[in-house]
């Protein structure tokens, strides 16, 4: 039931990232988190592992911030097959460019409209 | 050095207090801490998952359904930032609340409204880019490289 591998998958992963919170010594905010999950998404998928879980976990591994780097990666090989090296620049970023393109738009419009809450 | 003395101004012995309340205490907190991100991650990936069989019920592709849906859960949580309730999910959730792109949209929108004092460019506009900057640029450049890597050796 892929409903059900999307939200075991898509938990552990972030159980994986709350453990390196909480465990290390270091001081892991955030924003290491969001960058070392892009990063190991982008890892994962060169070498073949993250598409598998993609097709086992749905959701599950598409939502986290390392399906971001999934789709930054898988772009940039496509199009590297297809127009060769001019593609390592072209491909990851057209791929991924929909959500790129959704956070600035949603996220600015948000940033003008809201007020922080005290 | 933990130790505390009388003689030490209160700000200092609190700090000691707080040192050695940390090494002798165990951590109830984690095991909890893991069950909710666990539930929050897990559950914000559960919706992702409805919106994404809903778009591909309509008739978009793979990839189309994959762009509809990132979209939209920027969106839900962009809106639920401005609103003030997504920093309740982050406190329940922990990770679970910061991995899912929706964290993502969260660091984005959090900071620009904060700064919005700032000014439109300097406040909103740089500060949409103090967590989405930083991995922009790492996966940006990660993902070059795999390309570059996979054009070498192709």
């Amino acid at each position: 039931m892929i409903f059900a591998k999307a939200f075991i998958i898509g938990g552990l992963l972030c159980v994986v990232a709350q453990l390196l919170m909480d465990l290390t010594n270091y001081k892991v905010t955030p924003s290491h988190i969001l960058v070392g999950f892009v990063t190991s998404g982008v890892i994962l998928s060169a070498i073949g592992i993250y598409q598998p879980l993609v097709d086992f976990a749905g959701a599950g591994a598409t939502v986290p911030l390392s399906g971001f780097g999934h789709l930054l990666a898988q772009g940039a090989l496509d199009k590297v097959q297809t127009t060769g090296l001019l593609g390592a620049f072209s491909g990851g970023v057209a791929s991924a460019a929909a959500g790129i393109t959704a956070a600035i738009v949603f996220g600015y419009l948000v940033a003008l409209a809201f007020r922080p809450k005290a | 050095m933990v130790g505390v003395k009388d003689s030490q101004p209160a700000e200092i012995q609190n700090r000691q207090y707080k040192l050695l309340v940390d090494r002798v205490k165990p951590r109830p907190t984690l095991a909890r801490n893991v069950f909710w991100a666990f539930v929050v991650g897990g559950s914000i990936c559960l919706v992702g998952q409805f919106i994404s069989v809903f778009f591909s019920s309509l008739g978009l592709n793979l990839e189309e359904t994959g762009a509809a849906t990132a979209s939209t859960l920027v969106f839900l949580a962009a809106v639920l930032t401005g609103l003030g309730y997504y920093d309740e999910i982050t406190k329940l959730g922990g990770a679970g609340g910061i991995v899912p792109i929706t964290g993502f949209a969260n660091a984005m929108v959090s900071p620009a409204m904060e700064y919005k004092t700032e000014g439109l460019v300097m406040g909103v506009g740089a500060k949409l880019f103090t967590v989405a900057g930083p991995v922009l640029v790492y996966g940006i450049v990660a993902a070059w490289l795999v390309g570059l890597i996979y054009y070498l050796v192709l």
